[in-house]
């Protein structure tokens, strides 16, 4: 049983990208809090807090969350990736080659589910692409740049076969 | 974020859980139950709520598991909603669930936590309420079965939580709609959520959006179910017999949810129709 | 002058930024943290109209960690930009819901918060003004009592005391009446919505701190670094030099980060507590309902033709809703009519602009500046109007479009230069969106297809003495430092900015670094980053500097050449000789002063140094708003095809096409995102954006799940986006602004098709399945 005391911090260990850290909070802290204040890792963002724009996506164990609707204490026994731990995403660099970024702010977040996304259903179609995107919200771009970033991501893996060798190659 | 301090609990056992209610209780304090914690977290911070403890179900096996037990299938309470969309054990559940939040909020949302939510839309229950599904709640008094109805309008007891929910495998597979309407985007709360299921040859059909509480009507059922009359005339009659306050807000008014309420009807018979 | 054929400028250049933001690693201002820096909360208004009777902070005072509570007490002095109305923290009346009353300073962001929810403040409620309709009417409750008597800090704003006029702006051009009087057909319509959101993904924060020797040094979220110092300057008493502003990445403005608000609070918090660091960071719903928004909009639309179809009379009432102060709605009330005819020739116009106060939160810029909300308005009275006359309604608007020669309605006369070419991109458009006559057509399944059409045009309302200034800067390496106050938002400014000095300087676009952030110590002046200017002025500045850069490099270079300055040329990382190309030195042997063999030096760093002002604009006449407002028109057409679901009322948006003249395009993909961006986020807002109040005044959706965003897969199946490239001749490499174009023709273009679609005219916005089913049916089944 986890427990953690009122006013007082309480120290648990995290897994984040890998490496376990100790760290202090409050149990009202959320996971994005503490990643953002505590450890530093502000790539996911906050943008609402309501779990209705993901910014602040991350994934844990994998799975895509909304970081502001989770309690770090939620979190102690789960394996945790942000947007810092994605570098060599080929999502990351479709991004990039897509001129789907614009101002930024939501990119770590689409990054972070895109490449749940792409990693879970590398044959995605279009209806389950627009259902995982549907949980980001960008401002700036009209989104038609970052579908088709997700779209070249997915082609890409897809010319991937099982032992990662680049079939488009050969 | 939260303004305020909680103490957090994860306890693995039912009998863990309620003990800590009890104790937390008698020293005066504010005790809420977790399960996904969405509305939890959203709630605290919005000023909405606020507690001194926190006990988080999902420590518990009974609230986590999912699986078909003799003629039952047996739903954790803590069960996440894209869980659910995935196994596919009960497609009209996976299918309306799926229309609830958005995916990432699905992976946190759990099926217990909505049918407790403090708002009304309730999506998840319509389902249950359709196929006669009994809810197990866990509290002071032990183990306890009840219709999922009372779940519907009614709050459990001090210290009582849900850990379950078992609908029979009989009903699982029945020729089913679920439909949702919203005001733009397709994320966001119903202005009509409706689940219908044929069941013996009689239309079961249950409502969110449209009241404060999600509902089925035996009155709405008989007269949709009634082959005495035409069908336009039918689904007028049945929007006649509303519960008399029908949502009126922001986000649809009392009209036109009226209005989507009947075009969904409407479509629902051309599906049956078809599938006939 | 002659510069060759260009390496960069016209090149879709990758944005200097965005490798680093798909890391996550750039720091936008939430980012930051400081040591030792203590965070401040704003408790706020549970009314939206009342006098406030008591504010009692006893409650929030235990609440540990609280270091700070400052009331309107502290500083019970109006302030604003245009119009000085509004306390920085509410002092003896509130006039809306959510209106700051007291700032919190405490150790702990949660701490502050909590405090910030034992503030408790007794008030005598007022009555509510809860419409800008409401507010015009005659015996409406004042909400500024003094308006008479408030500072005015620009020309043109004109409040009517005892009304809730904040301002009233008037355009008489020709003779109106006599006009009116002998027009063969005549129309007047009447187009009104609500209040909505910038929502921009970056919630506004600001933290400022007050240095023992009197510095105060302000990071802020901020479109307008140099008003912040400003405002410091006329309010705080404050020496200009003495502010110090520094403005990081920002996640999106759309305009709303124009508007100085949190700024001064955040001084007045950090005052509190002996000038130590406080952070202020608006939550969601306090970025929606206690910063500004985007104004709400009524306007009453009267035309009239001659036998030949051609307008010849105009009449405009725009009631602006500025909300509860008049911040720059009041400046939006003048954009909004002296542009008030779309991009239409009409020789006999009378315009009455007025920006209203109401009980709801106030209202800053917007992208568009006035322009998307007139332009719903203009044009879908065109629409109706051809409708009327039997005419397409595309070749109705090309009989009327507005051409060199001809005047505005402040009577500036266009010229081939500083208008773009409306019917060309009109043309393009019709071509794009495959324009088919005003034909609705309808499948077999009840879904019905049809297209809307949008004109526009707009200036660039800056201050007449709007400027901006660059520094270019050569490293020891010969690559180049480029410093100016163009705040990137998203919109790709900074490599704008490098391709220009690049293209300039005839060096590589990676050669230039380009400081993203902006501190006004060491960059130098610039307006703002509105009003689609930066290209424009920022650009200009840029060459300017380049070009005294290439001075300093002849200079220097004729020197270690040993011949004179005219003989050189600057090029590919060279200063050489024009005649003979291959005798030259490379400029990283200038950059830092010419050396000679035995060690003396000449010269020095060069330091190219470039200022661009506006030239020759004036202010509005009071009476008959003659005046020349703005540098240039940019002007562009839009459609959109729609698919409209007749049983649901739901509809789709198939496509979106945008044509924009802009001048020279200096980066072609940057351009495409902003006009894509841009309609974007005007059929976003035209869809299903709105505040929704009740009869209290307060925001009913207040968070970004009740107000609706369009979401991925909701957005056009085809975003279209073409330029038409007439050169201005004063803008860099031909240039003009273009920031704003993409948003300002989509609400109509929308509303436009759905019209067509639904056979009703829409007038409202948002135009949710609802709207269209409430409209339809009053004028079908009227019960
Ligand atoms: C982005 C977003 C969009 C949403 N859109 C919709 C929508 O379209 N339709 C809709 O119906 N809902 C919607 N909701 C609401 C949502 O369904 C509920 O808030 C959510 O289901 C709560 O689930 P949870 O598991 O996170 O609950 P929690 O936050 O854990 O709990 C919710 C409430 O139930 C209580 N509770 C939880 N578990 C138990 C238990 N086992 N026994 C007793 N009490 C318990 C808690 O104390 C709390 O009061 C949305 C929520 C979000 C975050
Ligand atoms: S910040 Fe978490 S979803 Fe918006
Ligand atoms: S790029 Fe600005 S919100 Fe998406």
């Amino acid at each position: 049983m986890i427990v953690s005391n009122t006013g007082k911090y309480t120290v648990v260990s995290l897994l984040v990208n890998g490496s376990s850290q100790d760290i202090m909070i409050r149990s009202a802290d959320t996971l994005l809090c503490t990643l953002r204040n505590q450890l530093g890792l502000t790539g996911a963002k906050q943008a609402c807090g309501n779990g209705d724009c993901g910014a602040c996506t991350v994934l844990v164990d994998g799975k895509p969350m909304h970081s502001c609707l989770l309690l770090t204490m939620e979190a102690l026994n789960s394996g945790i990736t942000t947007i810092e731990g994605l570098r060599h995403s080929p999502v990351r660099q479709a991004f990039v080659d897509n001129w789907a970024i614009q101002c930024g702010y939501c990119t770590p977040g689409f990054i972070v589910n895109g490449h749940a996304l792409v990693t879970e259903h590398p044959d995605a179609e279009d209806e389950r692409i627009e259902e995982w995107l549907q949980s980001n919200l960008c401002r700036c771009t009209g989104y038609q740049e970052i579908k088709d970033a997700i779209k070249s991501a997915l082609n890409a893996n897809n010319l991937l076969d099982s032992n990662g060798i680049d079939t488009a190659e050969q | 974020m939260i303004p305020f301090n909680f103490d957090y609990f994860k306890p693995e056992t039912l009998e863990e859980a309620l003990k800590i209610y009890s104790s937390e209780w008698k020293l005066g304090k504010k005790v809420i139950y977790l399960s996904g914690g969405t509305e939890v977290i959203t709630f605290a911070r919005g000023g909405k709520m606020t507690f001194d403890s926190v006990i988080d179900l999902k420590g518990i096996p009974e609230c986590t598991m999912l699986e078909m037990q003799g003629d039952d299938l047996v739903i954790g309470a803590a069960v996440t909603l894209n869980r659910l969309v995935e196994s596919n054990h009960f497609p009209l559940l996976s299918k309306t669930v799926r229309t609830i939040a958005d995916h990432t909020s699905r992976n946190k949302i759990t099926i217990g936590g909505n049918l407790m939510s403090k708002l009304g839309y309730r999506e998840g229950i319509l389902p249950f309420l359709i196929t006669d599904a009994i809810a197990v709640v866990y509290g002071p008094a032990g183990t306890e079965a009840m219709p999922v109805d009372n779940l519907a309008a009614a709050e459990l007891a001090e210290g009582q939580f849900l850990t379950q929910v078992k609908v029979a495998a009989s009903n699982l597979d029945l020729p089913f709609v679920s439909m949702k309407r919203t005001r733009s985007s397709k994320v966001g709360y119903p202005i009509v959520s409706l689940a219908a299921l044929r069941k013996e040859g009689r239309i079961r059909i249950a409502f969110s959006g449209i009241h404060e509480h999600p509902f089925r009507s035996a009155v709405v059922e008989g007269i949709l179910n009634d082959e005495t009359i035409e069908d336009q005339q039918r689904i007028d009659k049945a929007i006649a017999k509303l519960p008399t306050n029908v949502t009126d807000d922001f986000i649809a008014s009392k009209d036109f949810r009226k209005f989507v309420l009947n075009k969904l009807l409407t479509e629902m018979n051309a599906v049956w129709e078809g599938s006939r | 002058m002659h510069y060759g054929s260009r390496t960069t400028v016209g090149f879709a250049e990758q944005r200097i930024d965005a490798v680093e933001k798909s890391t996550g690693n750039v720091k936008y201002l939430g980012d930051k943290s400081f040591q030792g820096m203590l965070h401040a909360k704003v408790a706020t208004s549970t009314e939206a109209h009342a006098r406030i009777k008591s504010i009692d902070t006893s409650e929030a005072w235990k609440v540990q960690g609280v270091r700070a509570i400052v009331t309107g007490k502290t500083f019970p002095f109006p302030i604003g930009p245009i119009l000085a109305d509004r306390p920085p923290i509410a002092f003896d009346k509130v006039r809306y819901y959510g209106e700051p009353i007291a700032v919190i300073v405490a150790d702990h962001p949660y701490q502050a918060k909590q405090a910030a929810g034992k503030i408790v403040a007794e008030y005598e409620p007022l009555p509510i003004v809860n419409s800008v309709e409401q507010a015009f009417q005659k015996d409406a409750p004042l909400i500024h009592e003094q308006s008479g008597q408030y500072t005015k800090l620009i020309d043109n704003v004109y409040p009517v005391p005892g009304t809730n006029i904040a301002s009233h702006v008037k355009i008489r051009k020709g003779e109106f009446g006599k006009a009116w009087a002998v027009c063969k057909d005549t129309i007047s319509a009447t187009y009104s919505f609500n209040l909505s959101d910038h929502a921009a993904m970056e919630t506004r924060t600001a933290t400022v701190e007050i240095n023992s020797d009197g510095r105060v040094i302000v990071h802020s979220t901020s479109q307008s670094p140099f008003t912040i110092k400003k405002i410091f300057n006329q309010f705080f008493n404050l020496d200009v030099g003495k502010v110090i502003v520094h403005i990081p990445m920002l996640g999106g403005a759309f305009g709303g980060k124009g508007a100085v608000q949190l700024e001064p609070l955040a001084y007045l918090a950090s005052n509190a507590v002996g000038g130590k660091l406080v952070k202020l960071q608006f939550e969601r719903e306090e970025d929606m309902m206690t910063a500004p928004c985007h104004i709400g909009f009524n306007a009453t639309v009267k035309l009239g033709v001659n036998e030949e179809g051609k307008l010849i009379a105009g009449q405009y009432t725009f009631l602006i809703e500025a909300g509860a102060y008049s911040d720059q709605a009041a400046g939006i009330t003048r954009a909004a009519a002296l542009d008030c005819t779309g991009p239409y020739h009409i020789p006999n116009v009378w315009c009455d602009s007025y920006c209203m106060y109401t009980n709801h939160p106030y209202a800053t810029s917007f992208r568009g500046y006035g322009h998307p909300e007139l332009t719903f308005a203009i044009e879908r009275t065109i629409d109706q109007f051809a409708d009327k006359l039997q005419m397409d309604p595309i070749e109705f608007r090309l009989l009327n479009v507005i051409k060199p020669g001809q005047t505005t309605p402040t009577q500036s006369i266009l010229t081939p230069n500083n208008i773009g070419d409306a019917a060309k991109c009109m043309t393009r458009a019709k071509e794009l969106i495959g324009w088919d006559g005003k034909q609705p057509i309808v499948s077999e399944n009840g879904l019905v297809r049809a297209k809307g059409v949008a004109l526009f045009w707009k200036t660039s309302t800056t201050s007449t003495n709007a400027q901006a200034g660059a520094i270019l800067k050569f490293e020891a390496d010969g690559t180049v430092t480029l410093t100016s106050a163009a705040v990137e938002l998203g919109q790709g400014t900074k490599t704008i900015l490098a391709q220009i000095a690049a293209e300039r300087l005839k060096m590589n676009v990676s050669d230039i670094h380009v400081t993203m952030e902006v501190n006004t110590q060491y960059t130098p002046h610039q307006w703002r980053t509105v009003a689609s200017s930066t290209t424009f002025l920022a650009g200009n500045a840029v060459l300017a500097a380049a070009d005294d850069a290439i001075r300093q490099l002849k200079r220097i270079g004729a020197v270690a050449l040993q011949c004179s300055e005219e003989d050189l040329d600057v090029g590919n990382g060279r200063v050489y000789i024009k005649a003979k190309p291959d005798i030259g030195i490379n400029i990283e042997t200038v950059a830092l002063g010419y050396k000679y063999p035995n060690g003396h030096t000449v010269g020095g760093q060069v330091i190219g140094i470039g200022v661009h002002v506006q030239r020759h604009l004036t202010p509005m006449d009071k009476e008959t708003g003659f005046g020349d407002p703005g540098p240039w028109w940019s002007v562009g057409a839009q459609a959109v095809e729609i698919e409209w679901d007749e049983s649901n009322y739901h509809y789709k948006i198939v496509k979106a096409v945008t044509v924009l003249d802009g001048g020279t395009i200096i980066n072609p993909m940057t351009a495409a995102q902003q006009m894509r961006g841009g309609i974007f986020l005007g059929l976003s807002i035209a869809r299903g954006e709105s505040f929704e109040f009740n009869e209290q005044g307060v925001i009913q959706n207040p968070d970004l799940r009740t107000y609706q965003l369009m979401r991925f897969g909701e957005q056009p199946d085809e975003y279209i986006v073409e330029f038409v490239e007439t050169p201005a001749e004063d803008g860099p490499f031909g240039a003009r602004g273009i920031g704003e174009y993409g948003v300002i023709g989509a609400a109509a273009a929308l509303a436009n098709g759905l019209s067509l679609a639904t056979n009703v005219e829409l007038t409202q916005l948002p135009l949710t399945p609802e709207l269209i089913w409430r409209t339809r049916r009053a004028a079908y089944d009227p019960v």
